[in-house]
């Protein structure tokens, strides 16, 4: 006789905390085969600006940390997945109907994109920025540094959990915080990363995970103030363009949306793409 | 006769050999434009200066092609080296003629003599000198092996710094293998047009760089044109906002260098004779016409008092009038638009509070002047505080901790620059790291080097103009239609079957 399975409620995560969303609303997230799995909840405006409050409010703990020790919280988040692979193999297999081998591969893949990050992070300012010889007695420094809020669609195709992760941790290598909206119709491996991320030492509102409509919640995202840049890789189906010229109304950065499998391949130029350069005049005395 | 008072010494017109008119300079040669030709003044005596061509947009459609043609046939099959050598060519014809230009720069612009002499034309040669050597060294751009050029570069640059923001937007989009068609100021096309002459004694190869002059209109119609791969504008932030729309949903590359209100923050352990003069510096040079100038002081509360009392003796001290004086340190406003705005935004300063000061000082009767002038008593919601003034105008607030400080120069949508004095290290670099701006000049203001990146955080725009991230700003990634493609050999590359097998492998270790 076996067991009756304890089926988890999927929940959003902002904050560092797993709300409902505000709006009471949930979607059904249907099996490849058309089983029931879970209801989804289904995010609002008003959680989208929840979650970039949460990120705004978590930037300065994030960013200011040192470099090291954001390198270690991302490969922590390696090592949890690691021990927890085979949930997520499970939710990928029922969701995106792969075999046990892809689902597999994608999480490995998942994984190693952290581990490969993770190693980034003290060391990009060294590739990306430079001291600079000007003419004059004056030492002169440029550096990168984080652009601030970073809002994501994530890829709405292809590995659920793998794209996800592809757009999200170059992100947060050089210390900005991210407001992510999942895979729409897969979103239960997103979810499932929060939990990971919950208790991974990533301090909580560093990332903030919104399941839903990409469609409805994108153009908030895009025009809101206090977001300072917007990764629209998984927008190519919605009207990205448009969501490019809200955008414009605060300079805020963009990245336009990429397709196919290599879309948020991993690059030095993904995390740099969410830095601004400071330079640093400094006299030198005359002795 | 006080010690302050010196007999003119004008700079001679002499050898300035200006034309009656301009024409558009397309495809290596000047052609008249099919707009309206319109006056350039001299905003020091609003004497005209020469007659100035008006590009349509069937002028920009035939700029634009020049370039395209001078990019697939010419520019980008040269070598680098050939191309660097263009570059240094250039470089030694502005040293050559530096004079000439800075004449006709202060002429046109009405900046004084000593700063297009000393600054301006200087930082133009130093600027092709050291993009020329880049150009067969792109491999080391930071972009990645191989990197290629983009194409067909617009640029549209203001009218405070003409020439220098001429050779800001040049100088890397030709190292880098662009080609080019670039919209001066419509108040300042002088000295463009004395450059598209430097570039015949180049013997820079045709349509490599076309230089079209006209209006707001003109500019839209080069940034919009559907044959340009990069955009490159320096201006104010509302114009940044339009080209940022208008170019959503194309590959564009998009470069904006647009407004700033920076703070110069002032602490008690200052260098103060060294302060004063950097204040006056960050937002008296050039009349204050300068996006990164430092137009929010703020000062700690401890020193105020005898912070504002050696500024408005420092002040009392400054000369203005003719930009053509080798003394004189303010020149002309550059149009009675800018001087409009610019008695506008004061007159709501003191509508709004604000104690406003100005040294006694005798404005010429033609021509548009405007005194330096400072607002003590100022709050962070006033508009002189919060509103690009662009003039000599400087607004002081105080502060009673480095992180009052903090807050408050942060306190803006824009993110250009901003300034710290204070003589202890260990402060200036924690205050450098808190200020979210992208050039920081600590005990010093308004430095600028073609070595050294310039641009903004925030509202002020993005982009880096100067140094290896200016070049970066002008190539493309070797492969991949995407920014995002720098890494050779990243784990993605690895085919699905390896995976699975790896994944499979890994599970037999773990037993």
């Amino acid at each position: 006789m076996t067991r009756l399975a304890v089926p988890k409620t999927y929940k959003l995560y902002i904050g560092g905390k797993f709300p409902r969303s505000e709006s009471g609303r949930v979607y059904e997230i249907r099996s490849h085969g058309g089983d029931f799995l879970a209801n989804a909840a289904q995010a609002s405006r008003k959680d989208a600006r929840d979650a970039v409050v949460a990120a705004r409010s978590a930037l300065g703990g994030w960013a200011g940390a040192t470099a090291y020790n954001r390198g270690q919280v991302l490969y922590r988040i390696a090592e949890l997945l690691e021990g927890r692979r085979v949930q997520f193999i499970d939710e990928i297999v029922q969701t995106e109907g792969v075999t046990p081998a892809a689902a597999s591969a994608q999480v490995d893949e998942a994984i190693d994109r952290w581990v490969w990050y993770a190693g980034w992070a003290d060391k990009y300012v060294q590739v990306a920025g430079n001291a600079n010889p000007v003419s004059g007695p004056y030492f002169n420094i440029s550096v990168p540094e984080p652009t601030g809020v970073v809002a994501i669609i994530a890829p709405q195709s292809g590995g659920s959990l793998l794209g996800l992760v592809s757009a999200v941790a170059p992100a947060l290598v050089a210390g900005n915080t991210v407001v992510v909206i999942a895979n729409e119709k897969m979103p239960l491996s997103a979810v499932s990363l929060g939990e990971v991320l919950a208790t991974s030492d990533v301090p909580g509102g560093v990332v903030n995970i919104l399941t839903g409509s990409p469609a409805e919640m994108a153009p908030w995202l895009a025009s809101h103030a206090d977001v300072n840049a917007i990764d629209l890789v998984g927008a190519g189906e919605l009207d990205w363009v448009h969501l490019q010229i809200d955008a414009a109304e605060t300079l805020t950065r963009v990245l336009q949306p990429e397709n196919g499998p290599d879309a948020a391949s991993p690059s030095l130029a993904r995390i740099v793409a969410f830095t601004e350069t400071k330079t640093i005049w400094h006299t030198k005395g005359l002795i | 006769m006080s010690f302050l008072d010196y007999a003119p010494a004008p700079e001679s017109q002499a050898l300035l050999n200006l034309r009656s008119d301009y024409g558009l300079f397309i495809n290596g040669e000047f052609v008249a434009g099919r707009g309206e030709p319109f006056q350039t003044i001299n905003p020091a005596t609003e004497k005209p200066i020469a007659l100035i061509a008006h590009a349509n947009t069937a002028d920009v459609d035939a700029a634009v092609a020049s370039a395209r043609r001078a990019y697939d046939r010419t520019w980008s099959k040269l070598s680098g080296s050939d191309r660097g050598k263009y570059l240094f060519r250039i470089a030694r014809l502005v040293q050559e003629r530096a004079r000439e230009l800075a004449v006709a720069e202060t002429l046109d612009n009405g900046k004084p003599i000593k700063e297009s002499r000393d600054v301006d034309v200087p930082l133009v040669a130093a600027w092709f000198f050291y993009y020329a050597g880049w150009a067969d060294k792109l491999d080391h751009a930071g972009v990645g092996p191989t990197p290629s050029s983009r194409g067909v570069a617009a640029q549209v640059i203001p009218w405070n710094f003409p020439l220098l923001m001429l050779a800001w937007k040049i100088a890397p989009a030709l190292a880098a293998g662009n080609t080019v068609v670039l919209k001066p100021a419509e108040t300042t096309s002088l000295t463009a047009l004395l450059f598209a002459e430097i570039l015949q004694q180049a013997d820079l190869p045709a349509g490599v760089v076309n230089i079209v002059t006209g209006g707001r209109e003109t500019g839209q119609a080069l940034v919009g044109h559907p044959d340009v791969n990069l955009v490159a504008f320096t201006g104010s932030t509302g114009a940044g906002r339009a080209i940022a729309r208008s170019v959503a949903g194309t590959d564009k590359k998009v470069i904006l260098e647009l407004g700033g209100k920076a703070a110069n923050i002032v602490f008690d352990d200052a260098p103060i004779d060294q302060a004063i003069e950097g204040i006056v510096n960050g937002i008296f040079f050039n009349q204050g016409h300068v996006c990164c100038a430092g137009s929010r002081l703020l000062v700690q509360e401890s020193i105020h008092d005898d912070v504002i009392d050696r500024l408005k003796q420092r002040l009392s001290t400054l000369r203005l009038g003719d930009p053509l004086d080798k003394n004189t340190d303010i020149g002309a406003i550059n149009s009675a638009d800018q001087l409009r705005r610019i008695r506008e935004l004061t007159d709501i300063g003191e509508q709004e509070g604000g104690e406003r000061w100005s040294p006694a000082c005798v404005l010429p009767e033609s021509g548009f002047w405007f005194a330096p002038t400072i607002f003590t008593n100022v709050s962070t919601s006033h508009r002189i505080a919060r509103d690009e003034v662009f003039g000599p105008v400087l607004s002081v607030l105080t502060f009673r901790t480095p992180a009052e400080a903090i807050a408050k120069a942060n306190n803006t949508p824009y993110g250009l620059s901003a300034g710290i004095w204070s003589e202890k290290g260990s402060r200036i670099l924690a205050v450098a790291d808190k200020l979210r701006a992208g050039v920081i000049w600590a005990n010093t203001f308004n430095r600028f080097d073609p070595a050294s990146p310039f641009g903004g955080y925030k509202e002020s725009g993005y982009g880096r103009e100067g140094g290896r991230h200016g070049l970066a700003s002008y190539l493309k990634p070797a492969s991949g239609r995407s920014a995002a493609r720098t890494v050779a050999a990243a784990p993605a590359e690895a085919s699905p079957e390896l995976d699975a097998k790896a994944a499979v492998s890994r599970k037999k270790a773990a037993k």
